[in-house]
C-alpha cells in the first residue's frame, strides 16, 4: 500500500468557526495504482492533497486522522522530515500551469534546485539530470529550452515541465491536482498519455484529483467520489462508473454529456454544494437528493456493499 | 525601444520648458529681486547700473528669450547673489546631496527589506505586528521634526554624533565625499537616518505585502512541494518576486529622497543643493531656482529611465516599448 | 459524529441584509487601534474648533504676551499666576495655547486642501474615464507628469513662484494632490463602467451626468475615501514641512510646523519644549489619521476581504 488515509480531518479556523474542509476522509492507493479523486470545487479534494504532504497553511490544520505513506505514519512528522519526502518520494502537480512555475526564475533554475534539494550532486550533474527529464516528458530540444523563462512556454509545455520536475526523483506517489483542467482537450490527452506511460513504467502511484469524470474513466484504476469533505463512494472505475450506488455519483455521471446519450435529456443535480461552514447534518447531500428520507439526517455509516467498494448512503441507487 | 527613448526625451524637454516658463512668470509676479539684492542706501545711478547688468530693464519675454538662448549653450545664467554661474553653484553642491540620498536609500533597503520579510512571514506574531505599527509611525513622523529630535537626543543630550555639516571630507574622482573619513561618516549618520525613515517604512510595507501576496500562490506551493528548504523558498522564490516592486519603488523614491533632502539638509545644515535652493527661494535668486529646476527634471527623467531598464532586467515578462 | 455537536448555524448570525455602511462600520470596529485613531481625531478636531475658548491665552494677542515669560520650561508660572504647562516660546507665548491655535491652522489647511483637491481630482478623473479619447489622454498625461515629481518639490516650486501665505499654501497642496484623486477616480470608474449596471443605465438613455454622478460616483467612492483620508495626513505633514522651511504660512498665523521651526534655534541650548510639544501634536494628528486610513483601506478593499 503506497498511501492510506484514515479518517482525516483538516479544518480551517475562521472568524466564524471551524471550516471543515476535509471531514473524515479515508482512502487508499496501492502501488502503481491510479486513484481518481472526484468532486466538485469546494468538496475538499485539493485540501486532501495538501494534507497528505503537510502543506496546509494556517489557519488550516490537520485536526485528526492519519496519513500512512508506505506504511509509515507521516501525519505528525516534523517539517524537515516531511521536506525529505516532498518532491522526493511524494511529488505534486498543480492545476494551473501558468501559476506553478515561478515567473521570474529560469526553467532550469527551478529544475536544478529540485534535484539538489534531495541529492547532494554538483550543479553540472543536476543540470544534466534535469535536461534528461525534460526529454522524457516529450519536450523537443530540451537543450535550447534550458534557459527559458516560464512565460516563453505554452500552457501545455509548462505543465510538461512541471511533470518533469515532479518525476525527477522517481517518486512513489504523485498527487496531481487537476493538472489538465486548464488545458485544451488535445493537450490534455497528450499530457495524460505522458503521465500514464511514465507512471506505469516506474510503478508510480497516482492520486489524480479532478472534477472531470471522463479523465477518470480514461486514466484511473479506482475512483473515490468526494462530496462536502467526505468520500461518499469508492471502488474500481468500472464498477463505480457503470453502476453508481450513491445518488451524488449517479448525478455526476448523468450530467456528463456523451455521444450515447445524444438526444436524451441531461440530468442535473438540483441546488448547490453546501458551504463548508453550513453543511446539513447527517448526509450532506440529502438536501439535493431525490431519495432522501428522514433517516438521512443521521450520519450514514461507511458500508462495503461489494468487495473493494465503499459507500456512505442509507438508500443506495438500485440498478 | 528607440522610439520609446525619444518620446521620453521629448517629454522631458517639454517639462523643462513649461517649468522654466512658469517659474519665470511667477517670480516676476511676486517680487522684484532688485529690492532684495540692492542695498537701500544705493543711489539711483548704482541701482540703474545693476538693473541693466542683470538684464531687468528688458521686458520679461526678452529675458526669457535670453535665458533660452543661453540654456541651449549650457549656460543657465549667473546667480544674482553669488555672481557665479548658477549651474556651477548647483553642481558643486550636488555630490553632498547625492551622497546623503543614496546612503538613505541603501539604508532603507538594508533595514526595510528584512523587517518586511519578517512581518510578511509572521503577520500574526507580536513582532510582526510591532513592525507594522512601527511602519505607521515611520509614515506619520514629520521628517523635519524627527531630525530635530535626533539632534536633541544624539547630539545635544548624549553628545555622540555631530549635528551639522559634512565633517571632514576626502576626495574621490575629484569630488569631496564624507563617507570616506571617520568624521565624515559620523556626520552622515543622523541625516541619512532621518532621510531614510520614510523609505524604510515604505520598503517594509511593500516587502510585507509582497510576501503575503506571493506566499499563497501556486508556484510557491509548488516550490515547497518540491521539498525545497524554507530558506530557499523565501530567499529565492519569494524574494525574487518582491524585489520587482521594491526595486521599482526604491528607484523612483531616489528622486523623492533627493527632493526631500531639502528638508534634511536644512535641519542638519548639510551643504547640498537642497539648502541652496531654499536660500535662493528666500532671496528670489531666479537663475539658481530655474537652474535647479532644469537639473532636477533631467535627474528625474534619468532616474525613471534607469528604473524602467532595471525593471525589465528583473521581470522577464516585461519588454520595453510594449508599454505606452 | 462531531458534526452534530457544533451547530454551524452561528456564522449566519451575521445577517446578510446588513446595509453596506453597517457592514463597513462593523468591520472597521474590528480594529481597536483604528477606533482609538478615530477617537483621537474627534478629540483633536474638537480641540481645534474650541481653541479660542479653552486656550489659557490668545497667543496672537500681543497684549497678553510678556517677553519676560520667554522660554520658560514646562510647568513654570508667569508673574500673574498663569501656569505654562508646556512652557513658553521666545516671545513668552504659552506653548499649549500656541499648539491649540496651530492645530486649527494645520487642520484647516490640511483638510481644506484635501477636500478641494478631491473635488477637482475626482471630477477630472471621472471626466477622463467617461470622455475617453483626447480628453482622457490629456488629463492622464498631466496626472502622470504631476505624479512623477515628488510632492515637496512641486510645492516648493509653486510657493517659490507664488510667495507665502495660507491661500498659496493651500493652492500648492491642491496642485500637488489632485492627481492621486484623478488617477484613483479614473481607475475605479473604468472598472465600474465595465459593469452591467452602468450599461443598463446607459441603455435607459439616462442623461450622462446622471449616469456619472448617480451611478458611477457612488461606486467609486470607497477607494476615493481611502485616498482622501491619507491625503489629509499628507497635506498636514507637507504644510508643516513647508512652514518649517519658511515657505508656508506667515508668522502671523503660526501652524504647528512654524512653531517647531521657532524652537529650532533653541534646541541646541537644551530648550527642547518649544519644538517638542508641537511636534508631538503633529505626530499624534497624522498618526491617528493614518491609522484610520489604514483600517479603512483594509475594510473597503474588496481584494483583501477575508
Amino acid at each position: 500500500m503506497t498511501l492510506e488515509l484514515r479518517d482525516l480531518h483538516t479544518h480551517f479556523d475562521t472568524r466564524v468557526g471551524a471550516l471543515r474542509a476535509v471531514d473524515g476522509v479515508s482512502l487508499s492507493v496501492r502501488r502503481g495504482e491510479v486513484l481518481g479523486l472526484v468532486g466538485e470545487s469546494g468538496s475538499g479534494k485539493s485540501v486532501t492533497g495538501f494534507s497528505i504532504i503537510g502543506l496546509v497553511d494556517p489557519p488550516g490544520r490537520i485536526v485528526s486522522g492519519q496519513v500512512l505513506f508506505q506504511g509509515r505514519d507521516i501525519t505528525g512528522l516534523p517539517e524537515p522530515e516531511l521536506r525529505k519526502l516532498r518532491g522526493n518520494r511524494i511529488a505534486m502537480i498543480f492545476q494551473d500551469p501558468m501559476m506553478t512555475l515561478n515567473p521570474v526564475l529560469r526553467i532550469d533554475t527551478q529544475r536544478i534546485e529540485t534535484v539538489r534539494a534531495h541529492d547532494n550532486v554538483s550543479h553540472v550533474v543536476a543540470r544534466t539530470r534535469a535536461r534528461d527529464a525534460l526529454g522524457q516528458v516529450g519536450i523537443p530540444s530540451p537543450d535550447e529550452r534550458l534557459s527559458s523563462y516560464p512565460h516563453q512556454f505554452s500552457g501545455g509545455m509548462r505543465q510538461r515541465v512541471a511533470i518533469a520536475i515532479a518525476l525527477l526523483h522517481n517518486p512513489a506517489l504523485i498527487i496531481a491536482d487537476e493538472p489538465t483542467t486548464a488545458l485544451d482537450v488535445t493537450i490534455q490527452a497528450q499530457i495524460l498519455a505522458v503521465v500514464q506511460k511514465l507512471a506505469a513504467e516506474r510503478g508510480t502511484s497516482l492520486l489524480w484529483i479532478t472534477h472531470d469524470l471522463s479523465v477518470v474513466a480514461g486514466l484511473a484504476d479506482r475512483v473515490a467520489v468526494m462530496y462536502a469533505g467526505r468520500i461518499v463512494e469508492s471502488g474500481s472505475v468500472d464498477a463505480v462508473l457503470d453502476r453508481p450506488m450513491h445518488h451524488y455519483t449517479a448525478g455526476l455521471i448523468g450530467s456528463v454529456p456523451s455521444r450515447n446519450k445524444r438526444g436524451a435529456k441531461l440530468l442535473q443535480i438540483p441546488g448547490m454544494t453546501p458551504s463548508p461552514l453550513d453543511r446539513p447534518a447527517g448526509c450532506a447531500f440529502r438536501t439535493r437528493c431525490s431519495a432522501a428520507t428522514e433517516t438521512c439526517a443521521q450520519e450514514p455509516p461507511l458500508t462495503m456493499p461489494e468487495p473493494d467498494r465503499t459507500l456512505r448512503c442509507f438508500h443506495p441507487v438500485r440498478i | 525601444m528607440l522610439l520609446w527613448f525619444l518620446r521620453r526625451l521629448l517629454q522631458a524637454m517639454f517639462v523643462m520648458l513649461a517649468m522654466s516658463l512658469i517659474v519665470f512668470i511667477g517670480l516676476h509676479a511676486i517680487g522684484n529681486p532688485v529690492d532684495i539684492l540692492i542695498s537701500p542706501e544705493a543711489d539711483q545711478a548704482e541701482r540703474a547700473r545693476i538693473i541693466t547688468q542683470l538684464g531687468f530693464d528688458k521686458p520679461l519675454w526678452q529675458q526669457y528669450a535670453y535665458f533660452l538662448q543661453g540654456a541651449l549653450h549650457g549656460d543657465l545664467g549667473r546667480s544674482f547673489v553669488f555672481n557665479e554661474p548658477a549651474l556651477q553653484l548647483i553642481l558643486q553642491r550636488m555630490p553632498a546631496t547625492l551622497e546623503l540620498a543614496v546612503t538613505a536609500v541603501l539604508l532603507s533597503v538594508l533595514v526595510g527589506l528584512p523587517l518586511g520579510l519578517f512581518a510578511g512571514l509572521y503577520p500574526n506574531s507580536f513582532a510582526g505586528r510591532a513592525v507594522m505599527a512601527g511602519s505607521i509611525l515611520g509614515f506619520s513622523l514629520p521628517g523635519f521634526w524627527v531630525g530635530l529630535m535626533l539632534i536633541m537626543v544624539f547630539a545635544v543630550s548624549l553628545g555622540w554624533l555631530p549635528s551639522s555639516g559634512r565633517g571632514t571630507t576626502a576626495a574621490l574622482f575629484g569630488v569631496q565625499w564624507s563617507f570616506l573619513t571617520r568624521d565624515g561618516l559620523a556626520h552622515l549618520v543622523l541625516p541619512a537616518l532621518n532621510l531614510s525613515l520614510f523609505n524604510i517604512s515604505l520598503v517594509l510595507r511593500l516587502a510585507r505585502a509582497g510576501v503575503r501576496e506571493t506566499m499563497p500562490l501556486d508556484y510557491i506551493r509548488f516550490a515547497r512541494a518540491k521539498g525545497l528548504s524554507p530558506t530557499r523558498v523565501v530567499f529565492v522564490h519569494v524574494l525574487r518576486n518582491i524585489l520587482i516592486p521594491v526595486v521599482t519603488v526604491v528607484g523612483l523614491e531616489l528622486g523623492s529622497t533627493i527632493a526631500f533632502s531639502v528638508v534634511t539638509e536644512s535641519v542638519f545644515a548639510w551643504p547640498g543643493m537642497g539648502k541652496l535652493i531654499i536660500d535662493s527661494i528666500n532671496v528670489l535668486d531666479r537663475p539658481v531656482i530655474v537652474a535647479y529646476l532644469m537639473i532636477v527634471v533631467v535627474m528625474f527623467v534619468t532616474i525613471n529611465l534607469v528604473v524602467d531598464l532595471l525593471y525589465t532586467a528583473l521581470d522577464p515578462r516585461v519588454r520595453l516599448g510594449g508599454r505606452a | 459524529m462531531a458534526v452534530l455537536e457544533k451547530p454551524v448555524a452561528a456564522p449566519r448570525a451575521r445577517p446578510r441584509e446588513q446595509s453596506p455602511f453597517a457592514r463597513i462600520a462593523g468591520d472597521f470596529a474590528q480594529s481597536p487601534v483604528a477606533i482609538a485613531g478615530l477617537v483621537v481625531i474627534v478629540v483633536i478636531i474638537l480641540l481645534a474648533v474650541t481653541a479660542s475658548l479653552i486656550a489659557p491665552q490668545n497667543p496672537y494677542d500681543l497684549a497678553q504676551l510678556d517677553i519676560m515669560d520667554g522660554r520658560l520650561p514646562p510647568g513654570s508660572s508667569s508673574a500673574d499666576g498663569l501656569t505654562f504647562w508646556l512652557g513658553t516660546d521666545d516671545q513668552g507665548r504659552d506653548m499649549l495655547s500656541g499648539i491649540l491655535y496651530g492645530l486649527r491652522i494645520s487642520l484647516i489647511v490640511g483638510a481644506g486642501s484635501a477636500l478641494v483637491a478631491g473635488l477637482v481630482g475626482t471630477s477630472l478623473g471621472l471626466t477622463a474615464a467617461y470622455a475617453g479619447g483626447r480628453v482622457e489622454a490629456a488629463i492622464m498625461r498631466l496626472v502622470d507628469l504631476q505624479l512623477s515629481f515628488p510632492a515637496i518639490l512641486v510645492a516648493l516650486m509653486i510657493l517659490a513662484a507664488l510667495g507665502k501665505g495660507v491661500v498659496n499654501v493651500m493652492l500648492a497642496l491642491v496642485i500637488v494632490e489632485w492627481a492621486s484623486y484623478a488617477r484613483t477616480a479614473r481607475g475605479a470608474a473604468l472598472a465600474e463602467r465595465a459593469r452591467e449596471y452602468i450599461e443598463a443605465a446607459e441603455c435607459l438613455a439616462l442623461p450622462k451626468w446622471r449616469v456619472v454622478f448617480r451611478h458611477l460616483l457612488p461606486n467609486c467612492l470607497p477607494p476615493l475615501i481611502v485616498i482622501g483620508t491619507i491625503q489629509v495626513a499628507r497635506a498636514i505633514a507637507l504644510e508643516a514641512t513647508l512652514s518649517f522651511l519658511g515657505l508656508g504660512v506667515p508668522i502671523t498665523e503660526p501652524s504647528l510646523g512654524l512653531l517647531i521651526a521657532n524652537g529650532y534655534q533653541y534646541m541646541l541650548s537644551g530648550k527642547y519644549w518649544i519644538s517638542f510639544y508641537p511636534g508631538i501634536a503633529l505626530l499624534v494628528t497624522i498618526m491617528a489619521i493614518n491609522l484610520v486610513g489604514d483600517q479603512l483601506r483594509d475594510v473597503l478593499n474588496p481584494r483583501l476581504q477575508r
